[in-house]
């Protein structure tokens, strides 16, 4: 019995054995199996992803027309974007110009343009050259231009050119038309001006002109100096011969000098600039020969000190302390200085009459200075002072064009307000 | 010894004694380290003297003010001299003069001779007045006035007259309006809001205007229209206190760049 049980199960034991390696080699043949399914699909997106791509499609349409109200140096060029990327195409991030003398090249690239969201929107690309031959970016006048447009991905040998352009040439116009307001305005004011003038001219002084209590001061202000036998301080600002401000001071400074001649006291005048020393010179001399006193004037009078902006201010600063003029004068055109040098002037004590066009300065000169001419003012102060016919002309037509735009500020208001949107356009300046 | 002597001399030896604190004695490059300690030192010193105005005029200040003055006015002339002369004119005038002043030279040009001869015109006013031909020096000057006077009249007369009427022309006085129902009933007070934009749009056009009536100067301002000339000088006023505010924000952080340099880079107070 034993015997024949063992022989029964050494019969079961190697079929049993067989069965359990079969599982086994199924299970690791399945698995094996699956796995190289998945490493097979990974090698398929792997091969899928390093394919080599298709350049993008090429743009379009590209024509050029020439740059209106220009000197003749530049076109315009308009062209439409590749479509949208295709199965297997790069994207694209941009578009470069390309312009070439002939059709065949030699291409120069001139510029670039980032693509849009939109590839439907037409992109438009200004080719702004300069008028010197010498230089790299000349663009020639009334000569035949060809443009190229490539589209470029990220990939630099992956785009696309479109087709050349048809022929353009970049022309100068003799008048802007952009700026036909402007012409319109200056022409309305000149007629006005010459209209003022002779009126002016037939009504002597007698035309009003509002008194500014600013340069009313002025005359008591050179009263003081005299009485107190100190001197009177005449600041330029730190504009230049070209400023308008500077220009309207120059006037002032004329007929300051003038009333400090006949009075017989003194000015002295620092300068920033170096021309609008030598103007201040000349004028505070005419100034002095006017009054029939030139033997008075003397040239360290009005000297010049140095361009640098806070260096001058330091300078300045030490003559208000140590002259203690009895009034200073700060008209023309201020920048941070503003308010240094009138807090000065304040410790010291003197009269402080200010003015300027530089409105973030004005708020300083208002807190600090006892009179202060606003913006404009500063222009009519020059007018209210000489009262020659030229400038109370002048001024008169000012008030005139003021008045029209006040009028027409309120035309244009209530038209935008109903929906008429082109009258307040063809104010706009353009170029 | 009097003050005039014992202070000068008090302040170099202060100044010495500065320059050996901040002087680094374990650098390799010893000469460098003499300079940044003497750059450090100095500064500290300088916007010390300039802050001392704050008390009252003094020595001190007198001396920050004329070598401010003077290095600035020097330096100037010859950023002026180079930049101007050295490197613009004389590459188109002169093949000799070029090589000299070791610059390449560019071709003539015989329009650069306009702004020289214009400049030997000035110049004239230095001459001895025995001469009598300083008055040439008016033609550089007439020049200069008239033309950029002219240059600058369409400029400003754009930037500053057209543009500026353009655009408050162009502001709705009721913005997004559907009736007042929806008006009403849509009514909030936030910045982007239908009322705020309304009302925005309401004070730049009446401030426009108003403010321009200020400007009238051939009119007496009585009776209606000095009161609209007296609401124009409110929304000036208004608009520079404003303006005053920020611009003073500005300042003040200046004078914290300043202060941080004498008590962190010169004191070693601060870290």
């Amino acid at each position: 019995m034993t015997l024949q049980s063992r022989t029964s199960r050494n019969a079961f034991w190697p079929g049993f054995r067989l069965a359990v390696y079969g599982m086994m080699f199924g299970i690791v043949f399945s698995s094996s199996a699956v796995l190289s399914q998945e490493a097979t699909a990974e090698v398929d997106n792997a091969s899928t992803m390093l394919a080599p791509m298709l350049a993008p499609a090429a743009p379009g349409n590209v024509t050029v027309e020439d740059a209106p109200n220009d000197a003749g140096h530049a076109v315009i060029v308009t062209f439409s974007q590749s479509q949208a990327p295709a199965d297997g195409q790069a994207l694209v991030l941009g578009y470069e110009i390309y312009r070439s003398l002939a059709r065949s090249g030699p291409w120069k690239k001139v510029g670039a343009v980032p693509s849009d969201v939109d590839v439907t929107a037409s992109l438009i690309y200004k080719d702004a050259g300069g008028s010197d031959k010498s230089s790299d970016d000349y663009l020639p006048t009334e000569t035949d231009l060809f443009y190229r447009v490539r589209a470029v991905t990220a990939d630099s040998t992956l785009y696309s050119d479109s087709e050349v352009s048809a022929p353009a040439q970049a022309v100068g116009q003799w008048w802007n038309s952009g700026r036909n307001p402007v012409f319109f305005f200056v022409l309305f004011f000149t007629l006005l001006t010459l209209y003022f003038l002779r009126v002016a001219k037939q009504r002597g002084d007698s035309l009003y002109i509002r008194p500014l209590a600013g340069i009313d001061a002025v005359d008591e202000a050179i009263g003081r100096a005299t009485e107190m036998g100190k001197p009177i301080l005449y600041v330029l600002g730190l504009g230049t011969a070209s400023d308008i401000a500077t220009i309207a001071s120059f006037t002032i400074l004329g007929r300051v000098a003038r009333k400090v001649a006949e009075y017989q006291t003194d000015v002295i005048v620092p300068c920033y600039d170096p021309i609008v020393f030598t103007i201040a010179q000349e004028t505070v001399r005419t100034g002095y020969m006017d009054a029939g006193r030139p033997d008075a004037y003397r040239d360290d009078q009005v000297y010049f000190v140095t361009q640098a902006q806070f260096a001058y201010v330091a300078a300045v600063n030490g003559t208000i302390l140590r002259d203690r003029p009895a009034t200073n004068i700060y008209l023309g055109k201020f920048y941070a200085e503003s308010l240094i040098l009138a807090e000065t002037g304040a410790i010291a004590g003197s009269i402080q009459i200010a003015g300027t066009d530089e409105i973030a300065q004005l708020p300083f000169f208002v807190v600090a200075c006892d009179y202060t001419l606003i913006g404009e003012e500063l222009y009519a102060a020059s007018a209210y002072l000489g009262r020659e016919p030229l400038l109370l002309g002048a001024l008169k037509a000012q008030d005139y064009a003021k008045a029209v735009i006040v009028v027409l500020a309120i035309l244009g208001v209530i038209m935008s307000g109903l929906g008429y949107e082109g009258f307040a356009k063809a104010f706009e300046a353009v170029g | 010894m009097n003050r005039k002597v014992m202070i000068p001399i008090a302040s170099i030896i202060v100044f010495i004694g500065f320059l050996l604190l901040k002087f680094d004695f374990e650098a390799v490059d010893s000469s460098q380290a003499l300079w940044d300690a003497f750059i450090v030192t100095a500064g500290g010193f300088l916007t010390l003297m300039i802050f001392s105005f704050l008390y009252r005029d003094n020595p001190f200040y007198k001396f920050a003010e004329h070598l401010y003055v003077g290095v600035s006015a020097a330096y100037w002339m010859c950023v002026g001299f180079w930049s101007n002369i050295v490197q613009q004119a004389i590459p188109h005038l002169s093949p000799w003069l070029s090589e000299a002043l070791d610059q390449p030279f560019l071709g003539y040009k015989w329009d650069y001779w306009i702004p020289i001869a214009f400049g030997l015109l000035l110049l004239t006013r230095l001459l001895p007045d025995s001469l009598k031909i300083g008055w040439l020096s008016k033609w550089t000057l007439a020049f200069i006035v008239a033309s950029t006077a002219g240059l600058l009249m369409t400029a400003n007369l754009k930037a500053n007259f057209i543009s500026q009427i353009s655009s408050t022309m162009s502001l709705p006085l009721l913005p997004d309006w559907t009736g007042f129902g929806d008006f009403v009933s849509n009514f909030d007070l936030s910045y982007g809001g239908q009322f705020i934009k309304m009302l925005s749009n309401w004070v730049i056009v009446v401030g426009v205007i108003s403010g321009l009536v200020y400007f009238f100067f051939s009119k007496e301002h009585t009776g209606w229209f000095g009161r609209v000339s007296r609401l124009g000088i409110w929304v000036l006023m208004v608009t520079f206190g404003a303006s005053f505010g920020y611009t003073v924000m500005g300042r003040v952080s200046l004078l914290v760049g300043r202060l941080t340099f004498l008590f962190r880079d010169w004191a070693g107070i601060i870290s």
